[in-house]
């Protein structure tokens, strides 16, 4: 964690197109008159993800407008949940994973990939294509390590792979999402320990 | 009501109390930071932590309820131990700055550490640094020494009810700021500053300037509007320093708006010290003797018509007083205490004063406020209507301009007609067990103000307001020292002129002699060849038209007399001398009665004091309210369309002492600024 800043570098303005508008108005109905600010959250969510992936200063105004909050209310909100970024990210968004299992399993090596083929944490490479950052836990420990690419998780990887997957994105070629080594989703790496034998489980088992 | 045992000592508090309440109770000392019995529980400092039998961990006792049957330890060795863990992970990033920190000496952060802190810190990485924050020219932030306490974000959504201040980001890098970091628009910003406990919020016109326990404090009384809002005077030798509120239940609680608070430069400016004549149509520097003297030879043989006097917005009691009973005794019936022409009458209080008090708001369930805008006339009588309206069950309808006054209301119209036809809003007060009727200076201070209060009565009558325990009719002065020159009856006596007669004989030559006691708010253009007498303690409009200038004694000066809005009789102590050859006003009409040979029976403040209370036996009553005993009964008249306006067009420029303050200037070009982008976009 770190301070988190708004970019310095904003657009003009913002504005929900029309179908988000119309979407947005659906969330707010979720929630009793006079508490549609409890909307904030998924609206600021939708409008990082209509403004390529970032949340610029006139979207939060633009949302507390919406809300009829405060800006400053709309600003804290923003702030506080490290998913919103307040700068510009690259067209992969890259989510480094260094808690403790995906460290013990080799983020280091993964964060030294991201920095040879995307730059330093926190920056768009030149082509605009990538921009990475560490994270703490996503949650899947036992597929450590992994990353999260905009929406997908990429899971076991190692050096060799995990370029693999940022050459193929760069080249736009398709990507699996999930476990990059030949486990199926957590099963056990080495192929099944347990659960071997197909149909009736053995009866009068014990232990 | 649950019953507890407080280090050994049983006690009973109300249903809904905490932990901490039940402890100050039974008169155990709880430390705290981010509690504040004025504000939503945060319980997030965790310095109020206590120990509670069979509670497994030390509890905040500012966020838990009191329950039946707690037996509470506050002064344990594991309560000790528990705070000096609190202190030390607030210390760790706490700068050492007491040296040179503004909040030093009067900072809860270093008392609290002197009973917990401990020796040393354990913490040997960097200290976090944060950027300083913009909040305008009233509030200095420096921002590493915040504990994240969040009072002031509190207070500027629940009592100022202006929400700008928030926290942006999160744990350790929290920040406090306004969006974008913008000037804090609220006239009660700079109470944060008091709520900081920390020196992270200081007053900056006040930083570097003195250390508290230099100062000589003098308890004392606001006179920037009608509220008589309870102060405290610091002061350094003959300077006054700063201006802080004390606590009054009744009146300011303990908040007082930025005008009363930042005034004190405007005290040391532009002021009035020696005697003034005009010669040659240049004013040079006189003696006293010369300036009677002046006075004495113009008034020689004047018809007492002739001679007319006005009362300033600031005037004490005991001025208007002698200023009254001086003009009488030359045979004028030419006074007027309303300089703005308030159609309000002496005689009969309850038509004048607000009747419900207010700390009486809390229980109203209706306003109506009538041609005000109290968050610039009235800001504490505002934060008091925010605080019944948060409270819930409050309908608040608005007849005159439409503004932001922080609370929801009906708008029911623009000019006085709307009284007559109030729409849903009539049921609403008729509905209301305890309605109150507002009516500012805007609805009266016109040619149909008579008409219009009649018409407020009336309604108010009508609606129920004003019943045997219950007296819902009010009106909201905006100068300090009305109520009081209406109680001793400054007002135009047998065939005398109000201050817009005066204006008109003065310049088609039937006045010749015109006293302004600190009266700067009137056209001096108007004052056509009338001989001119200005005492007052300012270089204002008043003394730049005057051909004698008496100087006199701000209200810091002068132990003095003045009555809120309420009718609450209050006193202002001298904190500070008036400053060269400046005196208290009613002496100097005092001896100035001596030359004219018209000598006022009263040597003394004691004496001049009786003569009052002779006058208005409530005189004798300070500090309270004297109930009205019966209210006026007013003619009916015609009503204006034109719609009402507030009589504060800048809530930092109201008066000669705000006028000459560089910091009420500075923030009233900030304001105008913000108004000028606004209407921009």
């Amino acid at each position: 964690m770190s301070v988190r800043r708004l970019d310095p570098n904003q657009p003009e303005s913002f504005a929900f197109t029309a179908e988000n508008v119309e979407w947005a108005k659906g969330q707010i109905a979720k929630y009793p008159e006079g508490k549609q600010a409890s909307a904030i959250i998924p609206l600021l969510w939708r409008a990082q993800d209509q403004h390529d992936g970032w949340l610029p200063e006139p979207a939060i105004r633009y949302v507390a407008e919406m809300l009829d909050m405060e800006y400053i209310r709309a600003l804290e909100v923003a702030t506080f949940y490290t998913m919103f970024n307040l700068s510009p990210v690259g067209e992969h968004y890259v989510q480094l994973c260094g808690t403790t299992p995906c460290w013990l399993r080799g983020a280091d090596e993964l964060k030294e990939v991201c920095r040879k083929h995307i730059g330093p944490e926190g920056t768009v490479s030149a082509d605009g294509k990538f921009s990475w950052l560490e994270v703490e836990c996503l949650g899947a420990c036992v597929n450590a390590p992994m990353v999260q690419i905009n929406a997908d998780f990429f899971e076991d990887l190692d050096a060799a792979s995990f370029e693999r997957v940022l050459n193929d994105l760069r080249a736009g070629k398709d990507v699996k999402p999930g476990p990059q080594n030949e486990r199926h989703a957590s099963e056990p790496a080495g192929g099944l320990t347990s659960l071997t034998t197909a149909g009736q489980p053995e009866t009068g088992g014990g232990n | 009501m649950p019953k507890l045992t407080v280090d050994g000592i049983e006690v009973e508090v109300e249903n809904g109390a905490t932990l901490l309440q039940a402890c100050e109770e039974a008169g155990a000392e709880i430390p705290r930071f981010c509690y504040h019995e004025r504000l939503s529980i945060a319980g997030n400092c965790r310095m109020c932590l206590v120990e509670v039998e069979k509670s497994p961990k030390p509890v905040a006792s500012c966020a838990m309820p009191a329950g039946d049957g707690m037996v509470v330890h506050t002064k344990t060795e594991q309560v000790k131990r528990a705070r000096e863990g609190v202190m030390e992970f607030l210390l760790i990033n706490h700068p050492l700055d007491c040296p040179i920190c503004d909040q030093g000496g009067e900072c809860d952060l270093q008392d609290q550490s002197m009973a917990y802190g401990v020796d040393g810190s354990r913490f040997h990485e960097n200290k976090r640094a944060v950027e300083e924050k913009y909040m305008g020219p009233l509030v200095k932030t420096v921002m590493t020494r915040c504990i994240h306490c969040t009072r002031c974000i509190r207070f500027s959504q629940e009592v100022a009810g202006v929400p700008e201040l928030g926290a942006i980001g999160r744990g350790e890098d929290m920040e406090i700021t306004t969006y974008l970091e913008h000037a804090l628009t609220s006239e009660l910003s700079a109470n944060v500053v008091d709520l900081c406990p920390v020196g992270a919020l200081t007053f900056r016109p006040f930083a570097y300037t003195a250390r508290p326990w230099e100062l000589k404090k003098t308890e004392s009384i606001d006179v920037m509007d009608a509220v008589g809002s309870s102060i405290r005077v610091d002061a350094r030798g003959s300077e006054v320093m700063r201006i802080l509120p004390r606590l009054n239940e009744e009146v300011n609680e303990e908040w007082i708006s930025d005008k009363t608070r930042f005034v004190w430069d405007g005290l040391k400016t532009q002021r009035l010290d020696t005697p003034y004549i005009r010669e040659n149509g240049r004013l040079r520097a006189a003696t006293w003797d010369e300036a009677f003297a002046a006075i004495a030879a113009r008034l020689k043989d004047m018809d007492g018509k002739r001679i007319a006097a006005i009362a300033g917005d600031l005037a004490c009691a005991e001025s208007m007083k002698a200023l009254k009973d001086l003009y009488a005794s030359l045979g004028s019936p030419n006074i007027d205490c309303r300089q703005d022409g308030a159609k309000l009458a002496a005689g009969n209080r309850g038509g004048y004063i607000f009747n419900s008090t207010i700390a009486g708001i809390e229980d109203a369930d209706a306003i109506l406020l009538v041609g005000t805008n109290p968050r610039i006339e009235a800001p504490i009588i505002n934060a008091r209507i925010l605080k019944r309206a948060r409270a819930g069950g409050l309908r608040v309808g608005v007849i005159g301009p439409r503004a932001d006054l922080t609370y929801d209301y009906d708008y029911l119209g623009a000019g006085p007609q709307s009284l007559k036809d109030l729409g849903a809003f009539a049921d609403v007060l008729k509905n209301a067990e305890r309605p109150m009727i507002v009516v500012g200076q805007g609805a009266l201070a016109r040619g149909d103000g008579a008409a219009v209060l009649a018409a407020a009565l009336s309604l108010a009558k009508s609606a129920g307001a004003v019943s045997g325990d219950w007296n819902g009719f009010n009106v909201l002065h905006t100068a300090a020292s009305r109520v009081g020159g209406l109680d001793l009856g400054l007002v135009p006596g047998e065939g005398g002129h109000d201050v817009a007669g005066i204006l008109e004989g003065a310049s088609n030559g039937e006045i010749d002699f015109v006293h302004l006691l600190g009266a700067d708010e009137i056209d001096m253009s108007r004052l056509g060849s009338a001989f001119v007498v200005y005492q007052g303690t300012h270089g204002d409009a008043g003394a730049h038209r005057a051909d004698v200038i008496l100087p006199g004694a701000a209200y810091t000066e002068k132990n003095a007399t003045w009555i809120n809005t309420e009718g609450r009789v209050q006193l202002g102590r001298r904190a500070v001398f008036p400053p060269g050859q400046a005196r208290e006003d009613w002496t100097i009409l005092r001896a100035l009665s001596g030359v004219l040979g018209k000598t006022l029976p009263y040597n003394d403040l004691a004496g001049i004091r009786a003569a009052m209370e002779e006058d208005a036996p409530h005189f004798a009553m300070t500090d309270v309210v004297a109930p009205a005993d019966e209210m006026p009964s007013l003619s009916e008249g015609n009503l204006d369309a034109a719609p009402f306006e507030s009589p504060v067009k800048d809530f930092y420029m109201t008066n000669p002492v705000a006028r000459a303050s560089a910091v009420m200037a500075e923030c009233a070009a900030g304001r105008a600024a913000a108004a000028r982008i606004q209407a921009a976009e």
